[in-house]
């Protein structure tokens, strides 16, 4: 079995020529986690640039509205760019710069990790290019501009589904024929391996700031983490350091479109099945022949016919669940936070809200849960008010 | 063993690529009657992937036409099946590792040997995961063909020491695709090759005209050719089997000339 894996998942299927620059990326890895320096320059970065530690709000409305456990709100919205993203870009992106590479590029889907990698190629005078599907750049203008307004190049990818799938293709392809001076800043916890392992322990930071805020609020750890997923960065992000705590249930949300009935959706357990796709092995979305899935969400971001890795792995052993929410369910959640705490969340992260507000209210009073708000939402408000019928200008 | 020598035994090895399914099975059968008449010492046949990572947009694009047109792997092997009672010459197929994986390996490679499939290229797998298929291969006398690239450098000698078949050079850094120029250094790779395994090596990715052919052919055992083929069929379509033919005619002279 080669390197990388969780389970029988993770693995590194990718052409020959990317396998030297894999290698070369997993050995200055392995290198500079554990070099002290590197380690404080990445704070640094992340508590004076992105504003860590994010805050852990107690949602004392929604509480109570809900009539069942406590809610907490991780605020990842609230940081520097407006999501979780920016966590695993510095960290890569530093990294990169210490191997000397040049340029930058990125997949994006929601635009959230386009934008974090323009931001961070802008802070370390970095070239950028970023792949984004056609259809995301229509569904998420506003990000568009701020890559470009950052100094990157934004490519409309027209392959295939005009999505995020496309744009992870397509980057893939622009990195073997450009690696010498170029590092591929991937996006999620996906991918081959180191990939899955760096963004992990990149986003990691989330999980290990919750455990600390909620014995320091609450004396105890919560009964259960919630968070969305698409590829998994913020859900790994935000169960890492709670994995080895069995009492406390870890939920994944995916995202499932029209339904898990229809082919109109994204939930690659709820509807997937094993298989091998860029560079890793893990769930997809595929016809009976192998042919990927073509997905669909609301949620640009969750709009993948893949899950990461370990992801994959803690649903075989059964440590992590992962349910199917709607695009009805995750517009209502959305509605619903921005109404009751003043917050707007992501429509990805209103996934995992919206499963929220199913469970809070089969639990005691003295239990508690945390969201993970990965991002917040003023990119999505013009779709949502598409949804709902109203149509506004950006 | 497989049949993939044969294609290698007496001279330079021309060897051709088209997406099966382009634009239509019963197209693809007569190109590929007339790739085999026009003299191709070898021939790839391309099971259509949906996402394939390693293609440029000559090869995607017929991929995907392949796809719209209803082929599946199912449909590949009854083709090959068919053109196995009068061909033969050695064919392998080319595709990625969900194809194979999602049909079960050991069905997917069991059906190749039955079908009469001498090798497997999977663009997708590196030495590192060949493993699990290659157990199947090793089974069922298919050769999965190894891939060298530019940027392979500490790894050619590993990689060769393994091979199977026939070794298949990238000539270039990116994805397939017709080029101007090829700028790596095809001896030094070949002179490592040769170093460590007698199974020949053939020169893939950016060759389109005979001089090209010749070249590649010159520093290794052969020439692979794709994007060029695919190119024909993309403007002529139905009516693509002559100027396909004339076109495999002309670059198999070249390379059987050296």
């Amino acid at each position: 079995m080669s390197k990388g894996r969780f389970g029988v998942h993770g693995g590194q299927y990718i052409p020959e020529t990317l396998m030297n620059a894999v290698i070369e990326l997993e050995q200055a890895y392995n290198h500079y986690k554990d070099d002290p320096t590197f380690q404080k320059e990445l704070n640094e970065l992340f508590n004076e640039y992105a504003g860590r530690p994010s805050r852990l709000y107690y949602a004392k409305k929604m509480s109570e509205d809900l009539g069942g456990a406590k809610i907490y709100l991780k605020r990842e919205d609230l940081n520097h760019t407006g999501a979780h993203k920016i966590n695993n870009v510095l960290g890569q992106a530093l990294l990169a710069k210490k191997m000397g590479k040049t340029r930058l590029i990125a997949e994006t889907g929601a635009g959230q990790h386009g934008v974090a990698t323009a931001t961070a190629a802008a802070l370390m005078g970095m070239e950028c290019v970023v792949f984004m599907g056609e259809e995301d750049t229509r569904r998420q203008a506003l990000n568009v501009y701020k890559m470009k307004l950052l100094g990157s190049q934004v490519v409309p990818v027209k392959t295939g589904t005009a999505t995020l799938k496309d744009a992870v293709s397509e980057a893939m392809r622009e990195w073997t024929s450009r690696i010498e001076d170029t590092h591929y800043c991937l996006g999620s916890v996906m991918g081959p391996h180191p990939f899955p392992t760096i963004v992990r322990d990149f986003q990691a930071v989330i999980s290990k700031e919750i455990k600390e805020q909620i014995l320091e609020k609450e004396g105890r750890l919560p009964d259960a983490v919630i968070a969305c997923v698409g590829g998994g960065s913020n859900a790994i992000g935000a169960f890492y350091h709670f994995i080895e705590d069995k009492d406390v249930r870890l939920i994944g949300c995916e995202a499932a479109g029209r339904g898990i009935d229809t082919f109109e959706t994204a939930a690659t357990l709820n509807t997937g099945r094993l298989g091998i796709f860029h560079g890793m092995k893990s769930y997809l979305c595929q016809d009976e022949y192998g042919q990927i899935a073509p997905v669909y969400s609301i949620s640009a971001g969750l709009d993948y016919p893949g899950i990461g890795p370990e992801h994959a792995h803690l649903y075989d052993i059964g440590r992590a669940e992962y349910v199917a929410i709607t695009d009805e369910q995750a517009v209502d959640a959305f509605e619903y936070l921005s109404r009751t705490e003043g917050i707007i969340p992501a429509i990805e992260s209103a996934h995992a809200i919206a499963y929220a507000m199913e469970l809070a209210p089969t639990m005691n009073k003295d239990q508690i849960i945390v969201i993970n708000v990965s991002g917040r939402g003023d990119k999505d408000c013009a779709a949502i008010a598409r949804y709902r019928g109203e149509d506004i200008y950006e | 063993m497989s049949n993939i020598y044969k294609a290698f035994e007496k001279k330079k090895a021309f060897i051709t690529y088209i997406a099966v399914g382009d634009p239509d099975l019963d197209t693809s059968e007569q190109i590929i009657r007339a790739i085999a008449e026009a003299g191709a010492d070898l021939i790839e046949l391309g099971i259509p992937f949906s996402d394939p990572t390693a293609e440029g947009p000559v090869i995607l694009e017929s991929t995907q036409r392949a796809l719209q047109a209803g082929t599946t792997t199912d449909k590949v092997f009854d083709l090959v099946k068919k053109l196995r009672r009068d061909i033969e010459t050695p064919m392998v197929f080319m595709t990625y590792a969900n194809v194979v994986f999602s049909y079960g390996s050991e069905r997917f490679i069991s059906m190749c040997q039955k079908v009469g499939i001498d090798g497997l290229i999977l663009p997708d797998i590196p030495y590192e995961e060949k493993a699990e298929f290659e157990q199947y291969c090793k089974q069922y006398d298919v050769d999965l063909i190894s891939l060298i690239a530019p940027t392979s450098s500490n790894r050619v000698a590993m990689i060769a020491k393994e091979a199977k078949g026939f070794i298949y050079i990238v000539s270039s850094l990116g994805v397939t695709g017709t080029r101007s120029e090829i700028n790596t250094d095809i001896d030094s790779i070949v002179s490592v090759i040769r170093e460590n395994t007698d199974v020949p090596c053939a020169v893939g990715f950016g060759i389109s005209d005979p001089k090209q052919a010749i070249e590649m052919a010159e520093a290794s055992d052969g020439a692979i050719v794709g994007s060029a083929i695919v190119k024909i069929i993309a403007k002529e379509k139905e009516k693509a089997v002559t100027p396909v033919y004339e076109y495999v005619k002309e670059m198999a002279e070249a390379v059987h000339s050296i």
